[in-house]
């Protein structure tokens, strides 16, 4: 990429989001925090990756799943098929009366593997399952839904049936599934023992990086011409269609998108907490994942991994001390980030916080002319001239910096 | 999977699942009447519905104690009571709700589901907080129990009747007040166009407020009715929800002719699907049914062609 | 079921019914290379609804729609879009938050399939085009404003400058100066008059003295059906339309 289209792609406001984070998850948590904390930490990301998709489908697209649950478990399940079929050589489940298959289909009366587990007998199988399964799920839904022109509230309903559909299936067939259990007592990768501290580090750092090959594509997405088209949809759906556009096509694209963050996600779950369940897949969860990126701000996907953070960390401190109230704050939450501040985090940041920090950087640069507190929307300015601008403006980072 | 049963079993095995498709139908019927009066009139998801539902079961359900503690010998109407009080109480709800929250967010559809979901929330916790987190029954009175044996293999269970009776009253009821009143003229008025119902003189914040009352009423006589086939705890309600929504989306959001006809066809399909196979295959196949219908037919299966 | 022709769009038997309302009912007229035609007529009369069937929102009950003896009937709007057929919408249908540069942009016809969005670049010639098209519409000094921002007669011609970048053969306006101040009209029918060189143009339109500014032949509905089709001063004298919608 060269330096033009680069700072084209991360202009020096949206950089410096990239890089706080960047710092903040990589090095200061991992430094502050037990591993036990940094762990949970790595727990709440996951469900940033659902959130930052969600940003690009509702957000940018305005279109809103309550089922990013089912490609959660898409994803979580995948990886937990390989886990535990890894966990169920025939050694280690020889007091099972039929060795070799996971221990819950030995209790289910199954007597051999179903063949659709046979893949997952292979890693590569289950990373290219946990990408395309969300994108052929995503395109079927989409193409079914968006093609016919079923958006709004009609699609958020539909997608809530189908979480609700995905649940009541893999409780009910729990000879196939693990049922409401889930798949539980996951133990290796390869012969790499996940419930190490050294595991946990390693799939926090995992996960992290993962995060950011994410943010990096929605980034690459918001700043294309198709990121600004699904603002264009979201306004006057019509006007891009006799436009020459095929709007489905658009909102499919994105879908898949946001499915393939979630599931991603799920299947870090699986690997930093070692198990997949129902409950995190249901109608109730896949709401909750909405509600992240709205905390978050659902137009800033840096903002959507901060929503996952906070509310799951807030969770997580409630439910230790007052487990009553949660539910409480929780309600609370929806009402008051729809009403009060819709744009949420990430709009009282641009409110109120982002004019100071600005007056501060421009005092702490003061040799150079205070640009930055009005800089005019880059995205407008023609390119020829772009260079000549950030060149001075652009503190030199190399690109590798912000990956770790 | 029919070929175990001999006809005339398979007559009364369809029978007996229609009569229990039935009392569904009348469960689904009475939630679904107000959702698709605040739905399908006012383009409103209220994903608290079913929190309002179980708070006419609540009502009713302490109206019950209050007459089994002091009015025994009133026992057994204490019932009509009961719904006129789930009722009263839902609606007022509703309209605080309306007041403090919905009318802010009108043309903001998909932020009303999220707000109204957390309203459904704080309800919950509250349920849980005041009335504790186990299902509390009503007592029936004696004229509501038992059952009347209409063939050998078929019989109809006296509250699943009640249930019934009471679902064809109040959607009779619902039908007369949309299609023959004044005020039923006026919200359908709203309903096309707002700014000329304004124009001529149509109060149509008032017409919103009573219309969101009126279906969160309802919510609450359907909780009464529901206390009568089964227990009530804090989480009833959101397992109804979806169903009910789908229920409502399949008719076509604002036709009640629709709304009625989709919920037979749902909890029938269910239902008779139900003695076959697990409940939850049952369900799986009755939602993905109505979803694929849906992708078919998104505009419900009740709506005429418009002009755009 | 019609055979080809020399016209640039050619609409034959069109026909289209709402539960048994004929909205629009066996409707033909053709439109000439170059030429601009009015649709003028009562409210109800079915104007909005024949743009509509043209551009494909709308689908027929019957009949064909020809343009350059392609039949537009079967194809989806953004095909018909890509044939060459423009069409604004009677309120301003633009960006609220988008600039203005990029409400112009998203109309350049080029990137219009999924990747080809990704891929777009802004490059020098979408950068001319877009101030080329700006300066025409009177919003050259606007490229970086919120369209939202922008008044109701700024906001249809940003519409019509959106519709110059996609330049289409056959453009098809809706109201265009509904709402406009005395002005503002003067300096729409400017701008009208000098972006209908090379192409057909269909236009809807209420203020008669604005049509009678523009229009080689007018076309009058009434009940979805054509009362009177012909020179200006020929269907002002028409005593049919006289009687439905001129007035005395």
């Amino acid at each position: 990429m060269s330096y033009q289209r680069f700072s084209a792609l991360f202009p020096k406001k949206e950089m410096m989001g990239f890089i706080v984070l960047a710092i903040i998850l990589a090095v200061v948590l991992p430094l502050s925090l037990d591993i036990f904390r940094l762990n949970l930490v790595g727990k709440y990301l996951t469900y940033a990756f659902v959130a930052v998709g969600l940003v690009l489908c509702w957000g940018y697209g305005g279109i809103l799943s309550l089922g990013q649950g089912v490609f959660f478990g898409l994803g979580g399940y995948a990886m937990a098929m390989f886990l535990k079929l890894e966990a169920s050589d025939p050694e280690s489940t020889k007091i099972q009366s039929t060795p070799g298959i996971p221990d819950f289909m030995d209790w289910n009366q199954l007597t051999e593997l179903p063949f659709f587990w046979e893949p997952f007998h292979s890693f590569g199988f289950t990373i290219a399952a946990i990408i395309l399964l969300p994108c052929i799920f995503g395109y079927i839904v989409g193409v079914a839904m968006f093609k016919r022109r079923v958006g709004g509230v009609y699609f958020a309903i539909i997608t809530q049936a189908l979480a609700a559909i995905l649940t009541i299936l893999i409780i009910g067939q729990q000879g196939y599934t693990g049922g409401v259990n889930g798949m539980t007592d996951l133990r290796t990768l390869h012969g790499y023992d996940i419930r190490t501290d050294s595991a946990k580090y390693l799939f926090y750092f995992v996960c992290v990086f993962m995060l950011f090959v994410c943010l990096f594509v929605a980034q690459f997405i918001r700043k294309s011409k198709l990121g600004r088209l699904l603002v264009a949809m979201r306004d006057k759906e019509d006007r891009v269609r006799f436009s020459g556009y095929d709007v489905a096509n658009f909102k499919i694209f994105v879908f898949c998108i946001g499915g393939v963050f979630a599931a991603i996600g799920g299947a870090m779950f699986t690997l930093q907490v070692g198990f997949m369940s129902p409950t995190l897949v249901g109608i109730v969860p896949s709401i909750e994942m909405v509600i992240f990126c709205a905390v978050g701000g659902r137009l800033s996907i840096i903002g959507a991994v901060y929503g996952a953070l906070i509310v799951n960390a807030a969770k997580t401190s409630f439910s230790e001390s007052f487990p009553e109230l949660w539910l409480f704050a929780m309600g609370g939450l929806f009402i008051a980030v729809v009403m009060a501040f819709p744009n949420g985090l990430a709009g009282l940041y641009n409110t109120y916080a982002a004019p100071k920090v600005d007056a501060f950087f421009a005092k702490l640069f003061t040799k150079k002319p205070a640009v930055a507190t009005t800089a005019p929307p880059p995205a407008i300015t023609p390119s020829v001239s772009k260079p000549v601008v950030t060149k001075t403006e652009t503190p030199v980072i190399p690109q590798g910096a912000i990956h770790e | 999977m029919f070929a175990e049963y001999s006809t005339s079993e398979l007559l009364s095995i369809f029978a007996m699942q229609g009569v229990a498709g039935l009392i569904l139908f009348s469960v689904f019927v009475l939630m679904a009447l107000g959702l698709a009066i605040i739905f399908g009139q006012m383009g409103v998801i209220n994903m608290a519905h079913g929190e309002f539902m179980i708070l006419g079961a609540y009502v009713t359900y302490l109206t019950s104690q209050v007459f089994s503690t002091y009015l025994p010998e009133l026992f057994s109407i204490y019932f009509i009571l009961a719904m006129i009080l789930a009722f009263i109480v839902a609606a007022a709800l509703g309209a605080l709700v309306e007041w403090g929250m919905i009318r802010h967010l009108y043309n903001r559809p998909l932020d009303t589901l999220l707000a109204t979901w957390g309203l459904s929330l704080i309800l919950q916790q509250l349920y849980r907080t005041v009335f504790g987190a186990r299902e509390v029954g009503v007592t029936l009175p004696d004229w509501l129990m038992g059952s009347y044996q209409l063939t050998d293999s078929i019989e109809l269970p006296v509250n699943g009747l009640f249930v019934m009776t009471l679902a064809i009253g109040i959607s009779l009821a619902v039908a007369i007040l949309m299609y023959r009143s004044r005020w039923g003229t006026q919200v359908r008025a709203v309903v096309q166009n707002r700014a000329m119902a304004g124009a001529v003189g149509i109060n149509t914040a008032k017409v919103d407020r009573i219309t969101f009352a009126l279906g969160c009423g309802i919510a609450g006589v359907a909780g009464s009715a529901f206390t009568m086939i089964g227990s009530t705890g804090p989480t009833s309600g959101q397992l109804y929800i979806v169903d009910t929504f789908l229920v409502v989306v399949f008719g076509g959001a604002s036709s009640l002719l629709g709304t009625i006809a989709s919920a037979f066809t749902i909890s029938q399909a269910q239902s008779t699907m139900e003695f076959f196979m697990s409940g939850s295959m049952s369900k799986v196949l009755t939602l993905l049914f109505v979803v694929f219908i849906l992708m078919l037919r998104p505009q419900g299966l009740f709506t005429l062609k418009v002009r755009r | 079921m019609s055979s080809n022709t020399d016209f640039v769009l050619a609409v034959e038997g069109l026909t289209v019914s709402f539960d048994g309302f004929k909205a629009v009912n066996d409707l033909t007229f053709y439109v000439d290379e170059n030429e601009i035609r009015v649709i003028i007529g009562p409210n109800g009369a079915g104007k909005t609804t024949v743009l509509d069937l043209i551009c494909g929102r709308t689908k027929a009950t019957d009949g064909s729609i020809k343009f350059r003896n392609r039949e537009l009937t079967k194809l989806r709007e953004h095909e018909i879009v890509k044939a060459g057929v423009g069409r604004k919408f009677q309120n301003p249908s633009i960006y609220g938050d988008l600039t203005v540069f990029e409400n112009l942009e998203i109309s350049f016809p080029r990137g219009r399939s999924v990747f080809g969005a990704l891929a777009f670049k802004r490059d020098e010639e979408v950068i001319s085009k877009v101030h080329e098209v700006a300066n025409m519409i009177f919003l050259g000094d606007q490229l970086d404003r919120q369209a939202e921002l922008l008044s109701h007669g700024q906001k249809q011609w940003l519409e019509i400058g959106m519709l110059l970048m996609q330049d289409p053969d056959l453009l098809m306006l809706d109201e265009p100066v509904a709402g406009m101040s005395v002005g503002e009209r003067q300096q729409t029918a400017e701008l009208l008059r000098s972006i209908i060189k090379d192409r057909s143009v269909i236009v809807i339109e209420h203020d008669m003295q604005f049509v009678a500014q523009i229009a080689d032949k007018v076309t009058v509905l009434h009940q979805g059906k054509i009362l009177a089709e012909g020179s200006v001063d020929k269907v002002k004298n028409d005593p049919k339309v006289i009687e439905v919608y001129l007035g005395h």
